[in-house]
């Protein structure tokens, strides 16, 4: 019984079970993280030698063995690990989306944690974000102190958090099933708290491996997984977490009217479910099927978006090392 | 058994265990589409994929509240549904008042409330059928089948075999973690916070190194064995009528559903 | 795991291994290893071994010893010149040398990385291109010469620590080596456990590599010895005699097996 031990009522927040996001908000991020998935597969697949497939597997159990290591922090709260910055720090950013596609993968499959269709949201909240974030800020600190890069990551590690909890707070508020002015302040506070073990717990983990074996995280190995285009990644991201949240939880009538305005959202709470009218005869009316179609059209979007950006980030990546090889 | 946690398979011979995986994967997941789409408060939707999960669980030769008991985990998560009790818009209920807030449940937002959770439990109800019937590494070469990325399918296969071994090595470190820290009377165990917390991540840093040098070993047994980079498999599983016919009958129950939840 | 049917590729594996000569079963030249790092692990070594011979091969940690066995299937490539049933150890020939040398690595969890046994132990067949009836044949013909055929629907983790030794060694019988290498086989096995495993390795008829720390299971099964120390080897000979040399075994810190 180690394993239920692992899912403290801390952990399962971000781990969204089905049911609780509406069909449009389910198919548009699954659509986003397939794009990322197969980008993560294909460059893996060309990129890396044959050690990676045991090597993969294995780290995607650590990640699993990781999360069950927690410390007392007080009143019975405990802090520990979901591990996506880690990974993505020791690992580079696509081989880390893999791995936590594979570790939300078995939670789903083997523990019920988390849904099976609304799988592609918790891959993007928990394993894409946290991989694009984290990485991204840790690569800016390449070249620099030890106790700067261990900061870096350090933060890296909670905004990660931050960013997942942000995320899936307007996914569920965007599928109707919470109220903005409550479930966001409510998800962003508990993280906050909960990111300061992933935090403590990522730079200790770097703190060890930097001290036993530090050509694992070296200069050259870490510019080698990524390019400097992933700073930006970074930095956006960061940039979008610190301004949306405390704006959001300021004052949510203002985003739930953005989103009004701009017809992500057609008028408050009970309209997402109106993509599936319960008055028409079955299969979809014309309204549904026309929100779907818009739906998958941006989902498509924002695939292609992430394909040019996947492109971009590898020319990056390669020029570096060309000037890392002159 | 410490391992038996996490095998969640009930080995059995029913219709149901030998059901090709490949069709059970994709029932599970269009029968928790199909609880997405069957509208609020549609309760005749709901019983009826309540049914299909009762004869199911009959069928697979599990005790009859097998799924239901296990579904519960879900229920923390309800928390963050509450607040549509409140949000939507309908007849008022009541009145709360808690300081200076009130707090008005509407019928709609009850019916909205509840359809959410019931839809939620019917899911993981029947991801728990399909995890009870299929042993993991069907449902790997099921996944394999349906295309996933290689690089993905193995990973997952590789995870799977080494969940134990790993969890097992963390269980030997958390306890010579606990051997080691003292509790004096009205005290924190084992220092100060920033203390705690760099234990933990030495161990989380070890672990991983341990990881690594398991990786290595891992691919040399693969290489004395002919691994060249491509992994070879035999498919054990082939479509037979059966299944088809399985597969038919469970769309046509969906249909149906789905349709009757919307007269 | 991902399904890629074996290709004409992986065929010729097998015309190869129908060519390969009754020469010595192994033969090693001079043969030098040095680690990446710099540190020599392996200077000068030389050895054969004839077709049905039964070889233990002991010394302290950090002889040498697996570091010679890593080299013996090319994982590792030194120089010198290593040969297998009339084979040199080199690039071109590696899928047929593996198929040659059945490795059995020390901890068994490391060798059965399927979930399943039966992937397991079909692992080797299918990467040498067998076809998939003989794959299964292979399969129920290694787990039976291990005593282990109700095994092969069972998963890996669910075994006990002499079940999972013995498996790992139906993973390369199932691919008819001509040598058998185990890294120390009987370590980490209770006395019964133990017990089975010598039983089984006496029973196989097989050229054997055994490196091991188990004296009383040299003096029990292997008729000759090698002694390695600082990567050479210092003694090789038939292992009563060498028993009887006190100084010997003393200089290299290893004990005469009692009773």
């Amino acid at each position: 019984m180690v394993i239920a031990s692992a899912f403290s009522p801390l952990t399962p927040q971000l781990h969204i079970p089905d049911g609780f996001l509406s069909t449009a908000v389910t198919l548009v991020f699954w659509l986003i993280t397939i794009a990322f998935v197969s980008i993560a597969a294909r460059r893996l697949q060309h990129d890396f030698d044959e050690r990676l497939a045991p090597l993969m597997g294995i780290l995607a159990a650590f990640i699993f063995a990781a999360q069950m290591i927690n410390f007392p922090v007080a009143g019975g709260t405990s802090g520990h690990l979901l591990g996506g910055a880690l990974a993505t720090i020791i690992l580079g950013p696509w081989a880390a989306i893999l791995v936590m596609t594979a570790v939300i993968g078995a939670q789903a499959i083997l523990f019920q944690d988390g849904g099976l269709l609304v799988m592609g949201a918790n891959i993007f909240n928990m394993g894409i974000l946290t991989a694009l974030i984290g990485f991204g800020l840790y690569r800016s600190a390449a070249g620099r102190s030890r106790r700067t890069k261990l900061l870096v990551a350090g933060a890296a590690a909670w905004l990660s958090v931050m960013a997942g909890a942000l995320s899936t707070s307007l996914q569920l508020w965007l599928s109707g099933t919470s109220t903005l002015n409550i479930v966001m302040p409510a998800m962003l506070g508990v993280h906050a708290l909960i990111g300061v073990g992933e935090a403590l717990i990522t730079a200790g983990a770097l703190a060890f491996i930097m001290q036993t074996r530090p050509d694992l995280l070296s200069d050259a190995e870490v510019t080698q997984r990524g390019g400097r285009a992933w700073i930006v990644v970074g930095a956006v991201i960061t940039l979008a977490v610190i301004l949306l949240a405390p704006l959001a939880s300021a004052n949510p009538d203002g985003l739930e009217r953005v989103a009004e305005d701009y017809g992500f959202i057609n008028a408050g709470l009970d309209s997402p479910y109106q993509i599936l009218p319960d008055y028409t005869i079955p299969l979809l009316g014309e309204t549904s099927l026309s929100t779907i179609i818009a739906g998958a059209i941006g989902a498509v979007v924002v695939a292609g978006l992430v394909i040019l950006l996947a492109q971009f980030l590898r020319k990056s990546a390669s020029s570096d090392q060309q000037l890392a090889t002159d | 058994m410490q391992t038996s946690a996490f095998d969640r398979y009930q080995a059995g011979d029913s219709a149901i265990h030998r059901l090709d995986p490949r069709v059970k994967v994709i029932i599970t997941v269009l029968f928790v589409l199909s609880n997405v789409l069957i509208p609020d408060g549609a309760w005749l939707g709901f019983v009826l994929a309540l049914t299909m999960i009762l004869i199911i669980t009959n069928w697979a030769g599990l005790a009859w509240d097998f799924v239901l008991k296990r579904s519960l985990i879900v229920l923390p998560f309800a928390l963050a549904a509450v607040t549509v009790i409140f949000a939507v818009p309908g007849v008022a209920l009541a009145s709360i008042h808690i300081g200076p807030w009130t707090l008005t449940p509407t019928d709609a937002g009850l019916i909205r409330f509840i359809s959410i959770l019931v839809r939620s439990l019917l899911s993981v109800q029947m991801a728990i059928l399909l995890t009870a019937t299929t042993p993991f590494p069907d449902l790997i070469h099921a996944l394999r089948h349906l295309r996933l990325p290689q690089p993905l399918v193995a990973t997952l296969s590789f995870m799977y075999r080494y969940l134990a071994v790993l969890s097992d090595e963390t269980t030997r470190l958390l306890r010579a973690r606990r051997a080691r820290s003292a509790q004096q009377p009205g005290m924190h165990s084992g220092g100060p916070l920033l203390w705690r917390a760099r234990v933990a991540g030495n161990m989380v840093g070890q672990l991983f190194l341990r990881s690594l040098e398991r990786g290595d070993r891992v691919y040399k047994a693969m290489l004395a064995r002919g691994y060249t980079g491509h992994l070879y498999t035999l498919n054990p599983h082939v479509m037979q009528r059966h299944d088809w016919l399985m597969a038919a009958l469970a769309l046509a129950v969906l249909a149906a559903i789905q349709i009757l939840s919307r007269l | 795991m991902p399904i890629i049917h074996p290709d004409a590729s992986t065929q010729a594996i097998q015309q190869r291994l129908a060519e390969t000569a009754a020469a010595p079963t192994l033969r090693v030249e001079r043969l030098d290893y040095t680690y990446p790092d710099g540190h020599k692990a392996l200077s000068d070594v030389s050895l054969d071994i004839q077709e049905g011979e039964k070889v233990a091969l002991v010394g302290p940690n950090g002889a040498g010893k697996s570091t010679l066995i890593l080299n013996l299937n090319g994982i590792f490539r030194g120089e010198g010149r290593v040969e297998v049933a009339g084979m040199t150890v080199e690039k071109q020939n590696l899928p047929v040398v593996r198929a040659l040398v059945g490795l059995v690595f020390q901890n068994p969890d490391d060798q059965l990385f399927s979930p399943t046994v039966f992937e397991d132990v079909a692992f080797g067949p299918l990467h040498m291109g067998l076809p998939e009836t003989e794959v299964y044949a292979r399969v129920q013909e290694a787990l039976a010469q291990v005593g282990m055929s109700d095994y092969v629907q069972r998963l890996s983790y669910h075994l006990s620590m002499g079940e999972k030794k013995r498996i790992a060694i139906a993973t390369v019988l199932a691919m008819h080596p001509k040598i058998l290498i185990l890294d120390e086989p009987s370590s980490g096995l209770d006395p019964r456990s133990r017990r089975q495993l010598i039983n089984l390795l006496r029973k196989l008829p097989l050229t054997m590599l055994v490196s091991t720390h188990d004296m009383l299971m040299v003096k029990d099964l292997f008729p000759r010895m090698v002694i390695m120390d600082e990567g050479r080897i210092v003694a090789d000979g038939p292992t009563a005699s060498l028993f009887d040399d006190t100084d010997l075994l003393e200089a290299h810190g290893l004990e005469r097996p009692h009773c």
